[in-house]
């Protein structure tokens, strides 16, 4: 079957659903893949180059006339008339908030499967556009925010005076949130997160920055989300996150915001009297800006400067700005959902429904309208925590053995040995105690072994076991002409293997030692 | 006065052999201790030579000297060309060397003087001793050709096999009442055989991946067939080693039951997963990912702390010397290398640190489980080489597990976890392993040396 890769033709897009690194992963699946001249153009990939990676480069038409479309964004009313019925079409949708496509998807025919729409499940997880979109839109974020911003973001003692560090907040600490905190700690940034999610705390500490909890007076269960997203949270979280943000608003110079549920409005974090109590040149970067803002005053794909001078970024097409990694990633993620359809690897497309992943993200078939799709549970954090509290059941102690019961096993071990102790010669005894003895030194003894050794300690244990050719020497020694040649025959087999095992043991543990060297 | 003498020899190898262990237990004294385990033996046989060769022909001198020169030629030979992958084998056919020897000497002891109206308890004595040496002798035998892969190593599951091992133990109790009563060498050698059946069919329903627990355990009874026979000679240098060897045998095995979360019975009782538990095979552990080892060596490149798990396999891919060569580039390159150890990674206790020290790693950067567990967070790159059960996340997660409450090396809380496997095959256990599907962890399928060897090359 043929891939087409056409060029993206909304504004501002500079991405390509494809670059020569996943054409060639491409073809390996099977596929013939036709990509439309220019398509990479912007983002730094030659038609050269995709031809020396095994694609066709084609015209416009013949693109899209491909059996399978691999595109980045939803087709245009335009490019809609250019696909054939039964096409199957990959791209970013999203259905959720796009009722009108989604229904005119499925007017046209074509199986569509919006890249959008994959559940947050682990084993999805290399097929994630959001996941991967998010990171390069976080890391953006921070690079376009240090842009405008007129200071360094690391403190510095300068011959010519001492520069502060940047304070920078982040709200909300999902895949982007942790990109900007990791992005704005590598340039020196001293930088605080938040999230309404507690769990994430551990993840914002692991990346350099310092959480802030929003302090509830009942821990609200329900923030643990169900499907790997942030929710909406109740009024009185609202509250208590409206002060924080306030708190925070004048002592930064940077907020960047990332919450962004999707297909719902974008819930307001930062008010604009919260604006007007940040420094004069602080920068506000309003990730969510494509769905209503984060950040009062925020327009979509605009700078906008307030009247106390902070700005307000609003650009919507962050990820684009990285044109050759954020299509690399995204033909990436294209490429893991193609393997995923192509069980067989011989550039035959089987869609599977009976596979949540499939199933969740594909939007319309053959005229047929499958948005929106079975509810699924995904989250992983429920289901650790049942697991972690069940681990604490099992490694729950043992009720403890009733005591009397150890009582009585040792009374009976104690007569037992009595009895036996009555009925043998006083010579026995003595050797006994010695045994005993032996036995407790060697338990204290050995447990003091470090693990490291207990190779060596098993040999030289070998060769002291050795000593039982004691018994048998005095029996080779001490026989004489009159004595059964048996007797003769044995010790000296005895004596013979009890010697390997003292020369051996004794060897072999010192080979050992001597391999055992310090750095 | 010579007996006196003899005896104060004997008290003072007994010492000595005590003080050899206790040396083994910290690396700057071991040597030492194997210097003291020497010098305690050479007395212990200077003394017991004056003893056995007064007033002897020339014929008993020369049948010990020859005896003695087969064997030592023998031991040295070995201990000269065994390989550290070998160990495990080496051990237990020294382990077989004593029970065999115990064998021996008990029906000496029976000929030489049981016969005559010799009392009772040495007759127990005598019986329990050629009892515990049959059964170290086969056991320890079994042992050494699974080991050596001679043959398989999967458990033998006879029907009704733990009826088998009672009926035998039942009926040599009986054999011994007769044995006492009637002075007679058949019941000691019908015995002898039935003890020779048991010891290899207890080894011989054991699985290769609980050997670990089964050599220490081989090792422990070696130690009491040795006391055994010193209580027969009424010797308490034998006594005395004997329970020193038969103790830290048994230490040996508690300590490595404890690590696989299993009690000394069940592994004693045979076949790991023989009692029908669940290989929860339909559970969707989702996809796994393959790396190259190009890729690896990026990681490892830009990791600033890196963790190897060894296990058998690396054992078995013959892999420790690439390993040792990539350990010390990287840590040439200031990248913090360590190795952790599972107590029960390898087929005997302390396996994998005698591999690594023959590579020449450095034994103060081979950690065991407990002291590097807490350190796999601040991890970048864990490499889990030849291991699988030992890094079993289910272990500690999964309640249902067969594995559950093990303790394993938690390496799945580091950055990136590389897991090198031949193919996707569950370990040992049988049971699967969640950590190949974790977002974090990549497989590098293929030989482990070879793989090792890639990683060098693109470094």
């Amino acid at each position: 079957m043929q891939i087409g890769v056409p060029r993206e033709t909304r504004a501002r897009e500079t991405r390509v659903a494809a670059t020569p690194k996943t054409v060639e992963a491409l073809v390996g699946l099977g596929y013939d893949v036709a990509v439309e001249t220019g398509a990479g153009e912007r983002a730094s990939f030659s038609d050269e180059a995709y031809a020396a990676a095994g694609a066709h480069v084609v015209d416009r038409a013949e693109a899209w006339g491909s059996a399978i479309v691999h595109k980045v964004n939803a087709p245009s009313a335009d490019e809609m008339a250019l696909l054939r019925p039964g096409t199957v079409l990959v791209s970013l949708m999203a259905p959720a908030i796009s009722p009108d496509l989604v229904e005119r998807l499925r007017a046209a025919g074509v199986t569509a499967m919006a890249m959008d729409a994959v559940p947050r499940i682990s084993r999805a997880q290399s097929l994630d556009v959001l996941s991967s979109m998010a990171n390069i839109a976080g890391y953006r974020a921070v690079v376009e925010a240090a842009h405008e911003f007129g200071s360094f973001f690391t403190g510095q003692v300068t011959a010519a005076g001492k520069v502060p560090p940047a304070k920078v907040l982040v709200a909300g600490a999902g895949v982007a949130g942790l990109a900007a905190i990791g992005t704005a700690r590598s340039l020196g940034a001293i930088v605080r997160a938040t999230d309404a999610r507690a769990e994430v705390a551990e993840q914002v500490e692991s990346m350099g920055a310092d959480f802030l909890p929003v302090v509830l007076p009942e821990v609200d269960e329900a923030a643990a989300s169900s499907d790997g997203y942030a929710k909406e949270m109740g009024e009185e979280y609202n509250r208590r996150a409206a002060e924080l943000y306030a708190a925070q608003a004048p002592d930064v110079d940077i907020i960047v915001t990332t919450a962004l549920i999707p297909g719902r409005p974008a819930p307001r974090l930062i008010t604009a009297e919260m604006v007007a109590t940040m420094k004069p040149g602080s920068v506000v970067v309003d990730m969510a800006a494509s769905n209503g803002g984060n950040v009062e005053g925020s327009v979509a794909d605009e700078l906008v400067v307030t009247a106390n001078g902070v700005k307000i970024i609003g650009y919507t097409d962050l990820a684009a700005r990285l044109p050759t990694q954020a299509s690399q990633l995204y033909g990436t993620n294209l490429v893991n959902l193609m393997k995923l359809l192509t069980p067989g690897k011989d550039g035959q497309l089987v869609l599977d429904f009976d596979d949540v992943v499939q199933r969740n993200m594909t939007v319309a078939r053959d005229g047929e309208l499958l948005w929106p799709p079975p509810a699924i549970q995904v989250s992983a954090a429920p289901v650790v925590a049942a697991s972690a509290s069940s681990k604490q059941v099992a490694k729950e102690p043992e009720p403890p053995k009733d005591p009397r019961r150890r009582y009585v096993g040792m009374a009976i071990g104690a007569a037992v040995f009595a009895l036996i102790a009555a009925f043998s010669p006083a010579s026995f005894l003595g050797h006994f105690t010695v045994f005993a003895l032996a036995v407790v030194v060697g338990y204290y003894v050995i447990g003091h072994v470090h693990h490291a050794l207990h190779t060596p300690l098993m040999s030289v244990t070998n060769a002291i076991s050795g000593i039982i050719v004691v018994g048998a020497l005095i029996q080779l020694g001490r026989w004489a002409g009159g004595m059964s040649g048996a007797i003769l025959v044995l010790a000296f087999l005895a004596t013979l293997i009890a010697s390997i095992n003292i020369f051996g043991g004794f060897l072999v543990t010192r080979r050992m030692l001597t391999m055992f060297r310090k750095g | 006065m010579d007996i006196a003498l003899i005896s104060a020899a004997y008290i003072v190898a007994a010492l000595l052999f005590i003080l050899s262990l206790a040396g083994l237990s910290k690396h700057e004294t071991a040597r030492d201790g194997n210097v003291l385990g020497m010098i305690g033996m050479a007395l212990a046989l200077v003394a017991t030579l004056w003893l056995a060769l007064r007033g002897s022909s020339a014929l008993n001198w020369l049948l010990i000297a020859v005896a003695m020169a087969i064997g030592a030629a023998i031991g040295i030979w070995r201990a000269r060309i065994v390989e550290m992958t070998g160990m495990p084998e080496l051990i237990a056919m020294l382990h077989s060397f004593v029970g065999a020897a115990a064998v021996l000497v008990g029906f000496n002891t029976f000929l030489a003087t049981g016969t005559e109206g010799s009392d009772g308890v040495h007759l127990v004595e005598i019986f329990l001793g050629v009892f515990i040496g049959a059964v170290t002798f086969t056991g320890s035998i079994v042992a050494f050709l699974k080991l050596s892969a001679r043959i398989s190593s999967k458990p033998l599951m006879l029907p009704a096999r733990h009826w088998l091992n009672l009926a035998a133990l039942v009926v040599s109790a009986t054999l011994l009442v007769w044995f006492v009563v009637s002075h007679s060498i058949v019941p000691l050698a019908v015995m002898t055989a039935i003890a020779l059946a048991f010891g290899w069919h207890l080894v011989a329903s054991i699985g290769g991946g609980d050997m670990p627990v089964v050599v220490s355990m081989l090792n422990s009874y070696s130690g009491w067939a040795a006391a055994a026979a010193g209580f027969m000679l009424g010797n308490d240098l034998l006594i005395v080693t004997g329970a020193l060897v038969g103790s830290s045998g048994a230490y040996l095995s508690y300590i490595m039951c404890k690590a696989m979360n299993r009690s000394f019975v069940s592994v004693i009782a045979g076949g790991f997963g023989s009692d029908g538990a669940v290989t929860s095979g339909d559970v969707d552990y989702g996809d796994h990912r393959e790396t190259s080892a190009d890729e690896v060596a990026d990681l490892l490149t830009h990791a600033s702390s890196v963790v190897i798990t060894p296990g058998y396999g690396m054992a078995v891919a013959q892999a420790q010397y690439p390993v040792a060569d990539l350990t010390a580039k990287l840590r040439e390159r200031g990248v913090d290398v360590r190795f952790g150890i599972h107590p029960v990674a390898g087929r005997l206790p302390g396996h994998m640190n005698v591999l690594l020290a023959e590579a020449k790693v450095p034994y103060d950067i081979v950690l065991e489980m407990d002291e590097i567990n807490d350190d796999f967070p601040e991890t970048d790159v864990v490499l889990v080489i030849g291991a699988n059960d030992t890094v079993n996340p289910a272990a500690a997660e999964d309640p249902s597990s067969p594995i559950a409450g093990m303790p394993v090396l938690e390496v799945w809380n580091a950055k990136d976890v590389v897991v090198f496997k031949r193919s996707m095959n569950a370990g040992y256990a049988g049971v699967q392993n969640p950590l190949f599907f974790r977002d974090n962890s990549a497989m590098l399928f293929g030989d482990a040396k070879e793989r090792v060897e890639d990683i060098i090359k693109a470094l």
